[in-house]
């Protein structure tokens, strides 16, 4: 099987490699939107949505739970949205309208070929970074792609030709340009510190997960970033709320002074369309913000993934621990654990935190955050030369 | 009135970034979540009904099996939306009691014009109209929000009665001759 793979050309693998990660982030970021509504339902003391079942599969034991979790209901929004009518409304510019969900798609599924998913052992005894491109530019690439995941928002508010919608967009533009900023600045420290003196320079997220990995002794290199560096994570994390427009910074969606902001005049699959998009956008920022600062692929601070499957080998006595195909999916499983519960904190600041007005939500990126953001560079611009000399 | 000055004092570093209070928010939403549904499952789960709560309004029996409605009609007349219709009549020939009172012949309450006011509870002599804790009324007709005499005696069933107006009256006949 494996060597059936890699006896395939290149970009056949590249191509299977990538189907792959979009069959996966594709249905995780469907069911968000389904764990979006358990986790809102239990915030206001709800059980949700529990009651879809195909009758033909009543009789299987068990199945109550992903009733009660809503799974179903999940299959039957998607086939409904599948095979509703898809209206187009009159007043519209065909094309773009047309255009503007699929635009949605593109940075979402673009911007994880860069980001590492995992790392596998090598039989040569180094971890490999499970990715569909490990190239240098990493966050840049990050950076620059979902920024253009803004064009959809702008171009559905534009061709929908309706008021609410257009300031939808307009805001969007807007709010995007204003926290793009801060988030940029916020993440420079990280890789200030990541490429020490005399190091070949990367932007590259393994070599920060790297950075990340060492064992007890090796001081500063084992602490997660988010414990060195809480001011630039938290400017990331708020800046990543007002990039992915979530709540409290849904300006462009805001349902209840803009109807529901750009996809007002959307329905059917283009509009889940739009969904999908904002949830792949969260898991991709989630990833990054996990990378970044949550030490990546490494269960705690100062225990590396290495060291941990090496102590698990001990332990248990069992070499399968140190095979690269189970070091990957430990890997994975750690990453995709701090991937979910970061997915679970934006949920759950969506239903604690009520919405910012549209002036506060300018002036606390352009008044509070640059500034923060500018200072926090400054101070460990200083800290980190007299750091690393 | 003494005025009272209160002084309005500035907010906190800490309150001004606005952490601490969102953490606080977060902290409440999270005990919410954790916690148990507030909500009822309502087909499967019913709520207690508590006493004196008025439902549809029925037609009972006193604990001898016997009707109590004597079709005065001051039900009738009482109601405001004009919700029920009687038709006077006696009681069915061979029940012995043919000539102490009468019956309704039928007895028809509109539950969609019904306003579940609770007159006909309280204006009814015989105690014989009671506003139960049935609470949930459907139909797919209009005839067939209108509920009947024996759907009504179906709804009541038979409370405790504390007059045993039947039995009063037949041992008043019996003892002193007449009624009491």
């Amino acid at each position: 099987m494996a060597d059936f793979f890699f006896g395939l050309p290149a970009f056949v693998q590249a191509l299977a490699k990538g189907v792959a990660v979009i069959l996966v982030v594709f249905p995780v970021a469907a069911a968000c939107s389904m764990a979006e509504r358990k986790v809102c339902a239990w915030i206001q003391g709800r059980p949700g949505p529990n009651r879809a079942l195909p009758p033909m599969l009543a009789w299987i034991p068990g199945i109550g739970i992903p009733q009660r979790l809503g799974l179903f209901q999940l299959a039957a929004d998607g086939a409904k949205f599948l095979f509703k009518e898809e209206p187009l409304p009159d007043h519209v510019n065909r094309l773009y309208y047309t255009l503007a969900p699929v635009v949605a798609m593109v940075p979402a599924f673009t911007t994880i070929t860069v980001v590492p998913l995992g790392a596998y052992l090598s039989s040569g005894g180094g971890l490999i970074p499970l990715m569909l491109a490990n190239v240098d530019v990493g966050i840049l690439a990050v950076f620059a792609v979902a920024s253009l995941g803004i064009y959809s928002l702008i171009l559905a508010g534009w061709a929908s030709n309706s008021k609410y919608p257009f300031l939808g967009g307009v805001r969007a533009s807007a709010q995007l340009i204003s926290y793009e900023l801060s988030m940029t600045l916020s993440v420079l420290p990280v890789f200030l510190w990541v490429n020490e003196p005399g190091s070949a320079g990367t932007l590259s997220l393994v070599r920060v997960v790297e950075f990340q990995s060492g064992a007890l002794r090796s001081g500063w290199g084992g602490a997660w970033f988010i414990i060195t560096m809480p001011v630039s994570a938290l400017i990331f994390a708020i800046a990543l709320f007002a990039e992915t427009n979530r709540q409290p910074f849904d300006m462009p969606e805001s349902e209840s002074d803009l109807v529901g902001g750009f996809h007002t005049e959307y329905g059917a699959f283009k509009w889940s369309l739009f969904f999908v998009a904002e949830y792949a956008n969260m898991i991709v920022g989630s990833a990054v913000f996990a990378l970044l600062f949550l030490g990546g692929w490494n269960l705690l601070p100062w225990v590396p993934l290495l060291s941990m499957l090496e102590w698990l080998h001990r332990v248990t006595g069992s070499a399968l621990w140190l095979h690269p195909l189970v070091s990957g999916l430990v890997s994975i499983g750690i990453l995709g654990g701090k991937i979910l519960t970061m997915l679970f904190v934006f949920m759950w600041v969506r239903w604690t935190v009520p919405r910012f007005r549209y002036d506060q939500v300018m002036k606390l990126g352009w008044n509070k955050l640059l500034p923060l953001s500018i200072a926090n560079l400054i101070a460990y611009t200083i800290g980190i030369y007299f750091l690393q000399g | 009135m003494a005025v009272i000055h209160v002084k309005r004092k500035p907010l906190t570093l800490a309150e001004r970034t606005y952490l601490p209070q969102l953490f606080g928010g977060l902290m409440t939403t999270l005990r919410h979540l954790v916690r148990p549904a507030e909500t009822m499952e309502y087909p499967e789960q019913r709520p207690s009904i508590p006493p004196g709560y008025r439902g549809v309004p029925t037609l009972v029996k006193d604990p001898h099996g016997r009707e109590k409605c004597v079709s005065c009609q001051l039900c009738e007349f009482v109601c405001p939306p004009k919700a029920i219709r009687i038709t006077p009549g006696s009681i069915a020939a061979g029940a012995g009691t043919e000539n102490v009172e009468k019956a309704p012949q039928a007895f028809d309450i509109d539950m969609l014009r019904c306003i579940y006011c609770g007159l006909c509870e309280e204006v009814c002599p015989e105690e014989a109209i009671f506003l139960q804790n049935q609470y949930s009324m459907s139909g797919y007709s209009r005839a067939e929000m209108v509920t009947h005499k024996d759907r009504l005696y179906e709804l009541g069933g038979t409370l405790p009665d504390k007059h045993f107006k039947w039995e009063v009256k037949k041992a008043a006949e019996e003892g002193a001759g007449g009624h009491p």
